[in-house]
């Protein structure tokens, strides 16, 4: 069954909103974003008048119904500017409301959706001290408490969590590990929960205007009704599949950040001059934009072929971590050679490309690391030849 | 009060024009087209005054082919109560643009027409006045303020030398300038909300107006390539110079 998503024309009316407003607002803000260590709160304010939180949330809670393919054209378009745009909406949107809507209970979806369409602040909790690619090792516990639950454990790493509103936190309801990472469960945790504290925000390389911090639970008591999908045992495949989504978001940043560093890189080699013409006039710095070009071109149609296949209700896991693996290790040559063109003005701070360098470098961790993409890939060939 | 906003779908203000080989007109094919900024600007200035309680309705017209709906939805998403697409295929020239407005403003009897000072296709900066002379109303060209009071509308013009302010007598004509105001995006909720707001079709035709081209166009070019400057050593080079261009005696 295919979802057509929403209408084409308001779609693309949309977009074209979306583009000006990327780069007559949000780009020209970026400095302050990075002075702050946050979106402004006038930025915000806008974004969230634009409704771009609420952008795959059916209409029925108050978003506009995109399908993936939508979805994904949209973060490559916000992911144009700073990545911390994308950062704000992609967590909720992505990670926390796929989850409700994948699996959360109709009292939950009513509660929690048209919060986060509106542009609550939502964190994803999955990363530990001692867990990261192997998230199922974590450590944190859900105890249950007469009709509730009590949480202990400390989430590592969790993007937005200085100022969400609420947290989706996988947890283990079983001391020993079960078949299918059975073991994890999910909650929906309201950041002002007696119990949970945030650590101070961890200083990083780059996206300066996103943040990252601890979450501590102790002692933390929910109701019932905080256990996602009213369920135990499910945690982890709800965690997996808003990852499915996260990869194709992350894919999609990294194309959309590409475009930006090959602008500007184009840009500066048309003007900058050297043994008295245009540096772009070399075919060394040619080869620089054209296998740019070329690789966010590829990167472009993988995102789109794996985009059309979940839209038709395929399993895209391989895809989806193929997608992820190389359009951000793509992202990661074009900064290179973006700060290559620009020579000593690439390495410094005056200029955006030292920037962009820094910036997309994450692409190649989260949401798995290239390693755990390649795995990913290997063990469904590996399985396919086996029958 | 009524306000009736005229807005034209033109070629996008960031998308470099291409001149037809055929030295006709313009290339439009397969380029990014959008509501000239004049008019985006006129469009917020109407809501603007709805806001404010001033006004109550806001009628978005365009004249234009099919496509020009597009501008309208636009129009209406920025926060328009309704449209009038008045279709042709047709280049309609400022006067027949002025005739027709006419004709809906005798239907409609707006309180007020806030239309672009010019469309950045053909820069005309003739639309307004003529439906002025058309109407009788008063009319406040290249605004950069607009305040209505009472059975008036101060409107503030960038003029030669700085800032004129005048007060006319409603029902009027006023013309936007750049700095009036920063227009609003569309957003997805009301982008949605826009498709069901109502949106008419006519025909020049409807309103008896003869769109029959009395401009011929000869030739459209390209600009001239601008030459490189020169470096000049010192004054006495830079006479000499002008000398010898003889600009400079
Ligand atoms: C800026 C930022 C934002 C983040 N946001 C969030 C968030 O919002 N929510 C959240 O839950 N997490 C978040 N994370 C955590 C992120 O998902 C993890 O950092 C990532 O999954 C890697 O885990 P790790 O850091 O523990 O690295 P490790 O798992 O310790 O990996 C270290 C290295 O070992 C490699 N490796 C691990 N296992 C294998 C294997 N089996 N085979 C081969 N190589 C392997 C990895 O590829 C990597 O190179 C964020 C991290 C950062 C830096
Ligand atoms: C941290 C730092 C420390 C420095 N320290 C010193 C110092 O102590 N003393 C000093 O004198 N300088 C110093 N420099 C300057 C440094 O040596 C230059 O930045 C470097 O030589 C590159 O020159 P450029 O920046 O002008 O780049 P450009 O010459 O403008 O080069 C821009 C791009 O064009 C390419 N390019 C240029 N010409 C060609 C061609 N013909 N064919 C193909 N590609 C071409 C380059 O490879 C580069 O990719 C320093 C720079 C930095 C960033």
């Amino acid at each position: 069954m295919t979802n057509p998503g929403m209408d084409a024309d308001i779609y693309d009316a949309f977009i074209e909103q979306l583009q000006r407003y990327v780069r007559e607002r949000l780009i020209p803000a970026e400095d302050q974003l990075e002075e702050l260590g946050r979106v402004p709160d006038d930025i915000l304010a806008e974004m969230r008048d634009m409704g771009l939180f609420g952008v795959t949330m059916p209409e029925q809670y108050g978003g506009a119904g995109m399908n993936i393919s939508q979805y994904v054209g949209f973060i490559r378009e916000i992911a144009y500017a700073s990545p911390a745009y994308r950062s704000i909406v992609s967590i909720n949107i992505g990670m926390v409301c796929k989850s409700l809507l994948g699996f959360g209970t109709e009292q939950q979806k009513e509660y929690w959706l048209p919060k986060l369409a509106t542009g609550s602040i939502a964190a994803f909790g999955l990363t530990e001290p001692d867990s990261g690619s192997d998230s199922a090792a974590m450590k944190t516990r859900a105890v249950r408490d007469g009709n509730g639950y009590v949480l202990n454990g400390t989430k590592r790493y969790i993007t937005n969590a200085p100022f969400a509103d609420m947290i989706l936190v996988m947890a283990r309801t079983n001391a020993e590990p079960l078949p299918k990472n059975a073991h994890v469960s999910a909650f929906l945790v309201p950041r002002d929960a007696p119990g949970v504290s945030i650590g101070k925000p961890d200083g990083k390389m780059g996206q300066a205007g996103s943040q990252i911090a601890d979450v501590i639970l102790e002692d933390v008591h929910v109701d019932g009704d905080a256990l996602l999908g009213g369920e135990e045992g499910i945690g982890f495949r709800a965690a997996m599949q808003s990852l499915d989504n996260g990869r194709l978001s992350v894919a999609a940043a990294s194309v959309g950040y590409a475009k930006r560093m090959l602008d500007a890189g184009l840009k500066y080699a048309m003007e900058r001059k050297a043994f008295g013409e245009p540096i772009a006039n070399f075919q060394l710095i040619q080869a620089m934009l054209a296998d740019s070009k070329a690789e966010i071109y590829a990167a472009d149609c993988m995102l789109n072929d794996a985009c059309a296949r979940a839209d038709r209700g395929e399993k895209i896991l391989v895809e989806a971590a193929a997608t992820k693996m190389f359009a951000s290790e793509m992202c990661g040559r074009v900064a290179d050679r973006v700060v290559q063109i620009h020579g000593g003005a690439g390495y410094l701070k005056e200029y955006l490309a030292e920037r962009f360098y820094r910036d997309c470098r994450i692409y190649r961790i989260y949401e798995g690391t290239t390693q755990i993409q390649q795995l990913v890939i290997a063990k469904n060939m590996i399985r396919d030849y086996a029958g | 009060m009524k306000i009736l906003v005229p807005v034209k779908r033109v070629l996008d203000y960031n998308v470099k024009p291409r001149v037809k080989a055929d030295g006709t007109g313009v290339d439009l094919a397969n380029v990014k087209m959008s509501m000239n900024p004049f008019d985006e600007i006129g469009v917020e200035e109407a809501i603007r005054l709805k806001e404010k309680g001033v006004a109550t309705e806001i009628v978005a017209v365009s004249v234009g082919p099919a496509k020009a709906q597009e501008t309208l939805r636009t129009a209406l998403a920025m926060g328009a109560d309704r449209a009038i697409l008045v279709q042709t295929d047709d280049e309609v020239e400022p006067l027949a643009l002025a005739k027709i407005f006419k004709a809906i403003a005798d239907a409609e009897a707006p309180g007020l027409v806030i239309l672009g000072k010019q469309a950045i296709d053909g820069d005309n900066n003739q639309t307004g006045q003529m439906l002025a002379a058309l109407t009788g109303w008063a009319q406040g060209t290249f605004a950069s303020a607009v305040n209505v009071e009472g059975d008036h509308v101060s409107v503030t013009r960038e003029v030669d030398g700085g800032l004129e302010t005048v007060k006319l007598k409603l029902p009027a004509i006023v013309t936007t300038d750049l700095r009036l105001n920063e227009p609003r995006y569309a957003s997805l909720p009301n982008i949605m909300k826009a498709k069901s707001k109502p949106l008419d079709t006519k025909t020049p035709a409807d309103y008896g107006v003869d769109t029959a081209p009395r401009v011929k166009t000869v030739k459209v070019s390209e600009p001239p390539v601008r030459s490189a400057g020169v470096k000049v050593a010192d004054v006495d080079d830079l006479v000499a110079k002008l000398k010898a261009i003889g600009v400079h005696s």
